[in-house]
């Protein structure tokens, strides 16, 4: 039997998925909610200058990569399965283009944190 | 018969002989119960008094031997532990277990699940042969902790009617072998684990569960079979990333 190529995209699956059950509740919550109605949080908790110093930071950059990156393959991959469980079997090739969208996205964001200084 | 109190049930069986039907349909009994009887019970008042021609797989009434599963109201269900009178007044619909071939009635071809067990080397593979007169194998509460739930496992294929993969896709080894799978590897006293890592592996060994875990709602003894195959799922993957770091065992 073939070995399946699944764990990759599995551990990048589960690591997404640990990642946005504990910072994803509050990260909607301070970026949709709290900031914006200025609830609990000065509104200028996200002005532009505080979040550009943010995505110039190193542990900043860290957290945007892995946050970005970790949802799209999370996201991506539950999307997929979610899927072929209502009855649209999408093949190999289609699991390819989740896959790759998610890379895409990541790869992105890599490049954007890296030219932003 | 017991005196029935009057009450009357309507069971609602599907019907089908590959011999002689072009499609299943559906036929409507009229059956007397009482509060104790259960579904199974209610088949075999239609055998034996309404139409001897009914087929359907029974044998222990008592949740152990897992022959009668079938569906009930559309949920997998063991008929000997699923009582009539929680579907007073308004009646029930029986049919076979889905996801398998209709041999007839409500009897299906259970081939292919004993095809996959066989396949997951349902048996302890000892490290070494040992002669009865060096005594048993000695195992720790805990260490029987690890599989014991998973030994209880009765081949009532609850689980694969309830898995919408292996309906989608029969290649899907299964909740049920899976879970037997994962008896077995959790063993102390077994030493297969490497012979069984290929079938874990694969597309069609765990890789096929999306964790829907239905399997483990309408298991009859309790076994949490999405728990095994999620289990394999970190050996499996530990197994992939490990295997370029550290040689595996047995080759």
């Amino acid at each position: 039997m073939k070995r399946s190529n699944r764990p990759i995209f599995w551990s990048l699956f589960g690591a997404g998925g640990m990642l946005s059950a504990l910072v994803g509740p509050m990260l909607i919550f301070i970026t949709g909610i709290a900031v914006p109605l200025g609830f609990l949080l000065p509104r200028d908790t996200m002005s532009y200058e505080r979040v550009l110093a943010f995505a110039q930071n190193g542990f900043g950059k860290l957290a945007i990569f892995v946050v970005i990156g970790g949802f799209l393959f999370h996201g991506l991959h539950r999307i997929y399965h979610c899927l072929h469980e209502v009855g649209l079997p999408l093949g190999h090739g289609w699991m390819a283009v989740f896959h790759g969208l998610a890379a895409l996205g990541t790869l992105v964001a890599l490049y954007l944190l890296i030219v932003i200084g | 018969m017991n005196a029935t109190n009057g009450k009357v049930i309507a069971i609602e069986c599907l019907r089908y002989d590959p011999q002689t039907d072009d499609a299943p349909h559906y036929e409507t009994y009229q059956v007397p119960f009482t509060d104790d009887m259960s579904v199974l019970q209610g088949l075999q008042y239609i055998k034996d008094h309404l139409d001897g021609s009914l087929t359907f797989r029974w044998s222990c009434r008592m949740a152990i031997c897992g022959s009668c599963g079938g569906m009930v109201n559309g949920v997998p269900r063991l008929s000997c532990e699923t009582f009539l009178r929680d579907f007073y007044p308004e009646g029930l619909r029986v049919e076979p277990l889905t996801h398998f071939p209709i041999q007839r009635d409500l009897a299906v071809d259970q081939t292919d699940f004993l095809v996959k067990l066989r396949s997951i080397k349902p048996y302890i593979i000892p490290e070494a042969p040992k002669p009865v007169t060096e005594g048993t194998f000695l195992q720790t509460p805990q260490q029987m902790d690890e599989y014991y739930q998973y030994s209880q496992c009765i081949n009532c294929l609850l689980c694969y009617a309830a898995c919408p993969q292996y309906g989608l896709d029969r290649e899907f080894t299964g909740p049920g072998a899976l879970a037997l799978l994962h008896r077995y590897n959790a063993d102390s006293r077994d030493a297969g684990k490497a012979e069984r890592m290929e079938l874990v592996n694969a597309d069609e060994g765990v890789w096929g569960c999306t964790l829907v875990s239905y399997c483990s709602e309408v298991c009859p003894k309790s076994i949490d079979p999405a728990r095994a195959v999620n289990q394999n799922k970190v050996e499996s993957t530990k197994d992939y990333f490990l295997r370029f770091v550290a040689p595996r065992r047995n080759g």
